[in-house]
């Protein structure tokens, strides 16, 4: 029953948002309606860091309690976590091709960043898949992801120094926004991060189903 | 001091067997010198480019012949047996990872030692300075920090070698930059007063990964 009413809420969200950002936000001056990606960009690249940090942490009880739970977890922010980390990077190739001119810049720190988070996301599930029994597959996938929330801040940071730039705030820079163009980011960012807990609800209790199943199957067998 | 004697049991156990079969040295030295060779091809006859280009050749080597210096320092191991040996010791797992860690450590310094003057007799670049080495050490630990607990994981996965570059690149990429950077600084004439900032990544990459390696090198030692 409540998750019924989260996912009906969650989709009431999505519908909102998507009706705020193509058609209530006005378009903005310089750049235009490709701008409007920015409002898909910024909660996206919020939730690749949500996703991994609570699929670190969880990770980091995995290993501590020894109980399966927390990896289910893991495993199930990981695999949303990796999905949004693929759309942050295409929406910011798409957002940077009318800009810039170029699909790909290295140049942005953000961006380069949130590539190698891919390929730690990546390194998560190839460790996994990869190992010779699960139980094994899951310690590792778990210290890769410690060893990987260990590094992010690190990367940015080096990241960061080496284009010369400043190291980004924490909080995305809003020089100067539009009242409504605020107000949308504030509820797009609270609207992808209602989904991703949706999501994360649904992906856990499935996989929460699959091993009881698989106890039973042992059980009769 | 129990600890020191055990991790130098096993690090002198590493470095005898190397220094009778002289596996790793060798095979990581000579594709370290044709790594260079083709680098040399891959940019063209330009002299002009090389002093902005030899950083990143330098360090590009340095990073494939550890990796290929860190699959061999558990691959033998597990072929041979050997790990169930270490396992069944009465040593504390952290005692495995230091020891192996140490020993990588110095193959991976022998094997720098003796590229470096060689990458600057190719390459024209004065390479041989203090501050070069001091880089080239820090770097090093990072990487044998990284890697001595990815390799260990890696021979228990079902594609062994293949899976250390995929673990161990995206984490080691910000010392990688920080070790090209300071090298480009040092070759334009750079003191050490403008390293500093990328020295101090480096060191901090070292402390938080020879720290986290170490305490989760037992989730990852399975027999």
């Amino acid at each position: 029953m409540k998750r019924n009413a989260l996912i009906v809420f969650s989709f009431t969200l999505m519908a909102t948002i998507f009706y705020l950002i193509f058609i209530y936000v006005p378009t903005e001056a310089v750049m235009g309606i490709v701008q409007r990606i920015f409002y898909l960009m910024v909660p996206l690249g919020w939730l690749t860091m949500l996703a991994f940090i609570v699929t670190a942490v969880s990770s980091i009880l995995y290993l501590q309690k020894k109980n399966q739970k927390w990896d289910i977890l893991a495993l199930s922010s990981a695999e949303i976590g990796v999905v949004f980390t693929t759309l942050a990077m295409a929406t910011g190739a798409i957002w940077a091709r009318p800009t810039w001119g170029v699909w790909w810049d290295w140049g942005t720190p953000r961006l380069t960043s949130t590539f190698i988070l891919w390929f730690i996301y990546l390194a998560y599930f190839l460790v996994r898949n990869l190992a010779t029994e699960e139980y094994r597959g899951a310690a590792f996938a778990a210290v890769v992801a410690i060893v990987g929330l260990a590094d992010i801040p690190i990367i940015i940071l080096s990241i960061s120094l080496w284009q010369g730039l400043h190291p980004p705030a924490l909080i995305f820079e809003s020089g100067g926004l539009d009242p409504k163009m605020g107000m949308t980011v504030g509820i797009s960012v609270i609207a992808f991060t209602v989904l991703y807990i949706t999501l994360l609800i649904l992906r856990v209790s499935m996989r929460h189903n699959e091993a009881e199943l698989r106890k039973l199957k042992e059980l009769t067998a | 001091m129990k600890f020191w004697s055990k991790v130098m049991t096993i690090a002198w156990k590493d470095t005898i067997s190397e220094l009778r079969t002289k596996e790793i040295t060798s095979s990581v030295l000579v594709f370290t010198l044709l790594v260079l060779v083709i680098f040399n091809f891959a940019f063209g006859t330009n002299r002009d480019v090389l002093p902005t280009v030899a950083p990143g050749i330098l360090w590009t080597t340095f990073v494939f012949a550890g990796m290929l210096s860190l699959n061999r320092s558990f691959i033998p191991e597990k072929e041979q047996g050997c790990l169930e040996g270490l396992v069944t010791c009465p040593v504390n797992r952290e005692v495995i990872y230091t020891g192996k860690a140490l020993s990588s450590l110095l193959f991976m310094l022998i094997i720098e030692a003796i590229a470096l003057p060689i990458f600057s007799f190719l390459f024209n670049v004065p390479v041989l300075s203090l501050q070069i080495i001091v880089i080239t050490v820090i770097t090093t630990i990072g990487f044998v920090a990284v890697g001595t607990l990815f390799s260990a994981l890696a021979i228990n996965t079902k594609a062994r070698e293949m899976v250390l570059p995929i673990l161990f690149l995206p984490i080691v990429i910000p010392i990688i930059i920080g070790a090209v950077r300071a090298t480009e600084l040092t070759l334009t004439g750079e003191s050490w007063s403008g390293l500093t900032s990328w020295l101090q990544i480096i060191m901090a990459f070292d402390v938080i990964f020879v720290v986290v390696s170490f305490l989760t090198f037992d989730f990852v030692i399975v027999e």
